[in-house]
């Protein structure tokens, strides 16, 4: 009995009797016998609800969760009730891509509400309807740069991106024929005198981060004239909670934002679902990858909101297309959608300040009280990374054994970083208590 | 409530001061962001993020909703989409905060539970598929697609080949084939299909040579039809020194009944949204895990899920790997999902799906064949490909009236104008989860509509009117973009 399949045997026989059968094996029976599968698939029998649910149930507590101080690239924040409340309606979360607009005008307008919180965000004047995650959203807006830059083959970025995005761009370009160069670091942040050097008639595009891998901020001062003097554009991704409070990519002068929104409402669930999201200048839109909604109006002169220029998308131009993104996270940016409109204009900016405060009064009170050192010294925003005199993976090990999860080891993203680095992001949610608790910890730790 | 109320932007129903969210009280000192870093760090303009309430928030959103169809709300035979039924199970264990509170950086030997889901679930996406092992990490089955093609890119560097460039692509394939092979760095060469609509085995041979990488195919086809020589195909490609990539969009018409790998695809990839019952969530997050052949697994991304003793591991060495493809692992919530299905289905129940979705797409072509063209008329697997070509010559009346006629009446559209190989093309999947009733009424309304064509063709221009908006002007949203709202 399988309670999502509605026939019983006397609909079957009246079913196949129309079609003119007498049996469902004669609807198979185009399947040469040669490759047919004979015997029965080696997995369990179908189970009951409750038994499926003991099971799931099981695997879900044999995890364990701490008091974390884990980021690069995944925050612990506060996920407003709303949340989960509306992504929980079916009607958003059991619908396809809304291809048929007199029926998807939920999903249309929520994205259509999507792509204007990004550009308000980012300061830049399109956004698409998302990408998949913060990594491959790099490499589509690498390949954007390319697309839309005449005779280039190289892209430059920061050795300060993640060691992740930068792991994905190899795969993505490997076999592009475009050049990766990557920028060297002074004191934790871009050497941005080594761009120069770089710099040619066939660069597309700069790519750097803010707040970088180890959650230092960088000053990009006449960065994006330097690139533009060049034809090369400057792509900047940020963590978008950052944005609340730091400089926004257009405010730099960045052609292309890029970036991860997981930080607004969506659990941190083991690294995904979360969403890549891409804004850029007005002038690259028709080289953007992925889906795109419109405003236009219907046969009553009605507003309305539909997928558009569809020309550049790969069911029309195939191979020729750009990209190949056609579902992308559409339900998770609904979250991020709900989320912003719930925080709203003042909560992003109280959020934001509350993730400095917090991180600079842990930042302080470790050097005072733990006497332990900051990588460089230099400006953040929720998180920042410690020189320890130890390993830093053994020094969150034994903090483990405490229920705080201390941080990330970054040698275990880049085998090339020094093994004491140990990157620490604070959010909202870490309370004074749990700051001074860590505090303790990490003294003990290094003893 | 004023239609104008009830159609507003959530950034039309803001009000300067208003709030939905309480943040907790500072407990640190309320230093303020200039205090803390240079002020040529902190942003300058401000945003014009909507000011409202929680209550504001969960009408506006609410509202919304109900304009939108879904799975939930009645039959969706959207071709090649598989638009099954969700369960709700499947909401309530991927909702267990055991999962969902996980970060991805956490020490392993504290995320045992979801590795051993991972790794799990990988072996029994390898049994459905007859495949070897394979990886979680693709976000979508274009992504899977990516994917397919690194493998075969992957395995040619390591032979040592260099001079394989060359991709096949059916005439009837899904766009996404081509454009992926691209974007991996593949010239995409076009293979015709004959008149039964399966790949013609006689221009094939025409592409057989030492440029040749490989083939990307679905089956059953794009038509719903089940590739009769793919025996054949895949000696003649693997004789020519190529790969086979399945593409899974259709695997739901053949589970426990056919494995790709039997059939001799070398990699293939799941669209877990589909075939396994996760929702789609208006466009997204799917799953287009990818499982591959001995040959092909020492080229996995990396990590890959394995297990030493009764410990589960991400396994971060792997000599030959293609890289990494994702951030992190995947959709893991997804994941949870598509796991969830499959202990409930079990072998019988995957098996009966699959049987069901063919029995279910061939009485809907019987019983609507004889008003509307059907080119290819043979028994179909879970989908089968109509055509309004006729319909259009003698009244007018093309697939786009058909598939907005369908909405007037409370259904979803068919996937219309694909594959290009059919004129005025609308792809029918009614897949296992539709009972008899829904069919019959689905039945129903396409004769009631085939006789407007004949009798009123110009209502059927004019529907839908009783959809929350009217057909909606495409051109001007494409020439004069309006992408966002502005403040005024």
């Amino acid at each position: 009995m399988f309670p999502y399949l509605p026939h019983t045997d006397k609909e079957i026989k009246a079913m196949l009797s129309d079609i003119g059968v007498d049996s469902i094996d004669e609807l198979f029976a185009d399947i040469p016998a040669k490759i047919r599968f004979k015997g029965e698939l080696n997995l369990p029998k179908g189970q009951s609800e409750l038994e499926v649910y003991t099971r799931l149930k099981r695997l879900a507590e044999n995890n364990r969760q701490g008091v974390s101080f884990l980021g690069a690239g995944n925050y612990d924040h506060i996920i407003p009730s709303t949340v989960g409340a509306l992504m929980g309606r079916t009607e958003f979360y059991t619908s396809y891509t809304p291809y048929q607009p007199e029926i998807s005008q939920g999903v249309l307008q929520a994205i259509f509400e999507f792509q204007t919180l990004m550009c308000e965000l980012t300061s830049l004047q399109v956004s698409n309807a998302s990408l998949y995650d913060g990594h491959t959203a790099a490499s589509e807006a690498c390949a954007l740069a390319v697309n839309s830059t005449r005779k280039t083959d190289t892209i430059l970025y920061s050795s300060t991106i993640h060691p992740y995005t930068k792991q994905v761009l190899e795969t993505y370009f490997e076999d592009l024929n475009i050049k990766l160069v990557e920028l060297p670091e002074k004191a934790g942040v871009l050497d941005t005198d080594s761009v120069k050097d770089q710099l040619g008639d066939n660069v597309a595009g700069l790519l750097v981060q803010s707040p970088n891998i180890y959650g230092n901020l960088e000053d990009y001062t006449g960065l994006s004239d330097l690139l533009h003097e060049h034809k090369s554009l400057l792509i900047v991704s940020s963590n978008p909670m950052a944005l609340g409070a730091i400089k926004s990519q257009g405010e730099w002068g960045a052609d292309i934002a890029i970036g991860d929104t997981q930080p607004f409402g969506l659990p941190a669930y083991y690294g995904g679902p979360s969403v890549g999201y891409i804004a850029a200048t007005e002038k690259l839109l028709r080289k953007m990858p992925g889906r795109i909604v419109g405003q236009s109006v219907d046969e009553d002169g009605k507003r309305a909101f539909v997928l558009t220029m569809q020309a550049r998308e790969q069911h029309i131009k195939r191979e020729r297309a750009t990209s190949n993104i056609c579902s992308n996270q559409a339900l998770a940016a609904l979250g991020n959608t709900i989320y912003l409109a719930t925080v709203g204009k003042e909560g992003l900016k109280e959020l934001a300040e509350q993730n400095m405060q917090k991180a600079h009064y842990l930042a302080e009170k470790l050097k005072k009280e733990a006497g332990v050192e900051m990588a460089a010294d230099q400006p953040f925003f929720n998180e920042f990374t410690l020189a320890l005199p130890k390993k830093a993976a053994d020094i969150a090990e034994a903090m483990e054994a405490d229920g705080i999860f201390a941080g990330v080891a970054l040698n275990q993203l880049d085998a090339s970083k020094p093994e004491n680095l140990l990157t620490v992001a604070v959010t909202e949610k870490r309370t004074v208590e749990e700051m001074d608790r860590y505090v303790q910890s990490m003294k003990g730790a290094l003893k | 409530m004023s239609t104008q109320l009830k159609n507003k932007l959530i950034f039309e129903r803001s009000r300067e001061g208003r709030r939905g969210f309480r943040v907790p009280d500072i407990d640190v000192p309320a230093r303020k962001p200039e205090e803390m870093v240079d002020k040529k760090y902190l942003r300058v303009h401000e945003t014009a993020l909507p000011e409202v309430s929680e209550v504001d928030v969960i009408r506006h959103y609410t509202r919304l909703s109900q304009k939108n169809y879904c799975v939930d709300l009645g039959f969706y035979p959207l071709g090649s989409c598989t638009m099954k039924y969700n369960p709700k199970i499947n909401e309530v264990t991927a909702g267990l905060a055991g999962f969902a509170g996980l970060h991805p950086l956490q020490p392993q030997k504290t995320t045992q539970g979801i590795l051993e889901l991972m790794y799990d679930l990988t072996e029994r996406l390898c049994e459905v598929t007859g495949m070897s092992w394979g990886t979680l990490q693709p976000f979508a089955g274009a992504h899977g697609e990516f994917t397919g093609m690194k493998f075969f890119k992957s395995y040619f560097k390591k032979q040592g080949d260099t001079g394989r460039t060359k991709v096949l692509v059916p005439d009837g394939a899904h766009g996404t084939n081509p454009a992926s092979a691209h974007i991996s760095g593949f010239e995409v060469v076009e293979v015709k299909s004959n008149e039964k609509g399966m790949v013609s085995v006689e221009d094939l041979k025409q592409h057989l040579d030492e440029n040749l990488a490989g083939i990307m195919l679905t089956n059953p086809n794009t038509l719903g039809l089940y590739e009769e020589d793919i025996a054949e195909i895949a000696e003649l490609v693997h004789d020519a020194g190529g790969l086979l990539y399945y593409d899974g969009a259709n695997l739901n018409a053949i589970m426990g009944k056919s494995r790709p790998g039997d059939m001799g695809f070398d990699v293939v990839h799941l669209n877990l949204h589909k075939t396994f019952s996760t929702p789609h969530g208006g466009g997204g997050p799917g799953s287009g895990a990818v499982m591959v052949n001995k040959k092909l697994e020492p080229f996995l991304p990396a990590p890959t899920v394995r297990k030493k003793g009764s410990e589960y591991y991400l396994d971060h060495d792997i000599p030959d790997t293609m890289g990494r493809i994702s951030g992190f692992y995947g959709n893991i919530a997804v994941l949870v999902r598509a796991y969830t299905y499959i202990l409930t289905m079990g072998n019988d129940g995957l098996k009966r799906a699959s049987e069901l979705a063919v029995l279910n797409a061939n009485y809907l072509k019987e019983k609507l064949k004889g008003r509307y063209f059907l080119p290819y008329d043979r028994v179909c697997k879970h989908e089968f490909v109509l055509s309004a070509q006729k319909m259009k010559d003698a009244y007018g009346v093309n697939g786009t009236d058909v598939a907005k006629a369908l909405l007037e009446f409370g259904i979803h559209a068919p996937t219309v104008y694909f594959p290009l190989i059919v004129h005025e093309a609308m792809m029918f999947e009614p897949t296992e989860t539709e009972s008899r009733e829904s069919l019959d009424n689905f039945i129903e309304v396409m004769h009631e509509i085939a006789d407007l064509a004949e009798k009123d063709p110009d209502k059927l221009h004019e529907m839908p009117t009783s959809t929350p908006v009217r057909r909606v002007d495409q051109v001007q949203a494409a020439k004069h973009p309006v992408l966002r709202w502005q403040p005024e």
